[in-house]
């Protein structure tokens, strides 16, 4: 296999292979959690202005207080390589092509110089984070392989994607079609590790604000 | 696997929800719970992180409602969770948590760490691992009828006591009265000025109110403990009480985890809404303050600060109050860095205060609430919990800090005018 063949196959059958389980994934695991359900609440609700799932779950993208002092590797490290990563997926024009050839739905991009530097800010933000949970006691200490291993398979992509473009290290072709694949490997990984918490984050901060909510606190 | 074993894990697995599994699935190990809890913020030691003291919880759920975990568990490559286990995560899910909450209120994910101790505690003491300590409590509760040991006789004698030196009636059983008034047996031994302060407010405010014979404990170790079933015969007395003498609403305690039972859990432990209302002391002295029934003459004058309850403020949403109280009556009121809503436990809630091998940890921790003393320098400490006061004196005495500590019904109370004065 020539690396023209591999970018076809990575863009063909591969594509097709991870976005599949991706999808189906998703679907069993939001199945999977959300079935289990809940009991209703029996006690006496006291309402209060602000207080719900909803606010909650704008809420808590913001620090609690005083938190952002006491972890900023995690909060500012992590605020940069989140945006930074939706930038360099959602804002980056060729990628928009490709949303567009799957879904036919389109938006305009950032200019690519500017993608390139987010690329660049996002790889050392992401570097800075795994340095941190090497270092913090209390990261090191929960950090299982699943953390080492989900870390790597988000930081490939941007990596790959980067050298892709500065055309570093092996030939465009190559490279790209190693890119591709690498996002493959976090689209079939993502439903079955943490990084679901892409699409739990939204109902966990809800069923804690639905809770504070009916307690009338608003956080 | 031994009995009670297999029952803990089969109570464990029971109640794993979805909430639980959402919150499990969105950790993402980013420690910031950690730098919530007092445990590990003044020990500095990892295995008091907070989502930490629920791994065996988290595994089960692994093991037992996901996909993974099942084909995993099948191919024998997962670690079951064992009586040992269990046994060494008491320190973690009793002694080294209060219930506080201040980890849940940190989760950038919004994982309710603390809603999952509470329920891995149902597992705990299901299989047997919960602290001795607790376990006398729930005994006392369920034989005698308080965790102290304290029956009807010696809160009759305290109501004689009370009337003599008040020249206040303290009603018992009385039908049909506005308010059924609870007690922790804290109160009737230690701090007997709560029920004359109540016979004080009340006087003042026209209502009528009464103590149960039959439900005068308010605290619950049977939440504490983590088990429903015990939890539920211990609210099941108040309720049988309150409908029986049909008031309308019945006042919690200066008790922080009798409101948290009594409020939040009660109804759904016995399964069926209350048909009466369960409020706060602080709330029914907000809620007359409001509405002009409690009026009071004189100021301290004195540095004070106020020390809000977890279960209170954090788990209940009482804030606002009192701060409003404490204005009325104190001159020189100054909040502690972190107070209200981010308050720092005492380090004794959640039953923690009853574990004895737990002292040593709770000490520990106490530094936070010396920090943020230290912050302010009161010249004496206001709270609404009988049990934070215990634990804040021991702490205080322990590190040799002179602080008097009140409670706030108490205080409000010295303030109203004596009758026909
Ligand atoms: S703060 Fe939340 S996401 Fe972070 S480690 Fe604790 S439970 Fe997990
Ligand atoms: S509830 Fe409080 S004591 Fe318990 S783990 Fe959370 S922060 Fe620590």
């Amino acid at each position: 296999m020539n690396e023209m063949q591999l970018l076809t196959w990575a863009r063909g059958t591969g594509l097709d292979f991870a976005v599949g389980i991706f999808l189906l994934g998703v679907l069993w695991r939001l199945i999977e959690i959300y079935s289990l359900g809940r009991k209703k609440d029996l006690s006496a609700a006291r309402q209060a202005a602000g207080a719900s799932g909803w606010h909650t779950i704008f809420r808590r993208s913001v620090p609690a207080e005083g938190m952002l002092k006491k972890s900023p590797v995690s909060y500012i490290g992590g605020y940069t390589f989140h945006i930074g990563l939706a930038i360099c997926v959602f804002l980056f024009a060729p990628h928009i092509k490709l949303i567009q050839s799957l879904t036919g739905l389109s938006w305009p991009g950032l200019p690519s110089q500017f993608v390139d530097l987010i690329a660049v800010v996002t790889i050392a933000a992401m570097v800075v984070v795994l340095v941190d949970r090497i270092n913090k006691p209390v990261k090191r200490y929960l950090s299982t392989f699943q953390d080492w291993f989900t870390w790597t398979l988000t930081f490939l992509p941007v990596l790959t994607g980067w050298m892709a473009v500065q055309h570093l290290l092996l030939p465009y072709t190559t490279m790209l079609a190693i890119h591709i694949l690498s996002v493959e490997l976090l689209l079939v990984f993502l439903p079955f590790t943490k990084l679901f918490h892409a699409f739990t984050v939204f109902g966990s901060r809800w069923y804690i604000g639905t809770v504070n909510g009916h307690k009338g606190v608003a956080v | 696997m031994s009995a009670t074993m297999e029952k803990g894990v089969r109570v464990l697995k029971e109640v794993i929800d979805a909430p639980i599994a959402s919150y499990f699935s969105s950790c993402v190990h980013c420690g910031i719970c950690a730098e919530a809890c007092l445990f590990y913020t003044e020990t500095g030691d990892p295995k008091y992180t907070p989502i930490h003291k629920l791994e065996p919880l988290r595994r089960i759920y692994e093991q037992e409602y996901t996909l993974l975990g099942r084909l995993k568990k099948m191919v024998g490559l997962s670690k079951p969770v064992t009586d040992a286990e269990l046994g060494e995560w008491q320190e973690l899910v009793y002694n080294s948590c209060t219930l506080c909450g201040r980890c849940s209120a940190v989760c950038p994910v919004g994982n309710d760490i603390v809603y999952m101790v509470r329920k891995m505690r149902e597992g705990m003491s299901a299989s047997g691992n919960a602290p001795v300590g607790i376990k006398g409590a729930v005994n006392r509760t369920i034989t005698i009828g308080s965790p102290m040991g304290v029956k009807l006789p010696a809160v009759k004698a305290q109501m004689k006591h009370v009337e003599e030196d008040y020249g206040l009636p303290i009603p018992l059983d009385a039908e049909g009265a506005e308010y059924m008034v609870m007690l922790s047996s804290m109160e009737i031994i230690n701090f007997p000025e709560y029920l004359g302060a109540i016979a004080k407010i009340m006087d003042q405010a026209g209502k009528t109110w009464t103590l149960c014979s039959t439900a005068f404990e308010a605290t619950n170790a049977g939440m504490q403990i983590g088990n429903s079933d015990l939890a539920k015969v211990l609210v099941s007395r108040i309720v049988d009480g309150a409908e029986k003498l049909k008031v309308k609403t019945v006042i919690s305690p200066e008790c922080g985890h009798a409101y948290t039972a009594l409020r939040w859990e009660g109804a759904n432990l016995i399964g069926r809404p209350f048909t009466f209302e369960v409020k706060h002391i602080i709330e029914v002295l907000g809620e007359f303050q409001e509405q002009g029934l409690l009026k009071t003459e004189g100021f301290e004058t004195d540095k004070l600060t106020f020390h809000d309850p977890c279960q209170l403020a954090r788990r209940g949403g009482v804030i606002k109050q009192q701060r409003n109280l404490m204005n009325m009556v104190a001159k020189n009121f100054v909040e502690m860095p972190d107070a209200g809503y981010m308050n720092w436990c005492c380090g004794g809630g959640g039953g923690a205060s009853a574990i004895e091998e737990g002292e040593e940890l709770r000490i520990e921790a106490f530094k936070k609430k010396k920090s943020q003393l230290d912050a302010v320098k009161p010249d004496r400490l206001v709270t609404a919990c009988a049990n934070c006061r215990i634990v804040l004196e021991e702490g205080l005495e322990h590190y040799q800090m002179d602080i008097p500590v009140v409670g706030l019904t108490e205080m409000i109370a010295e303030h109203i005018p004596e009758k026909g004065a």
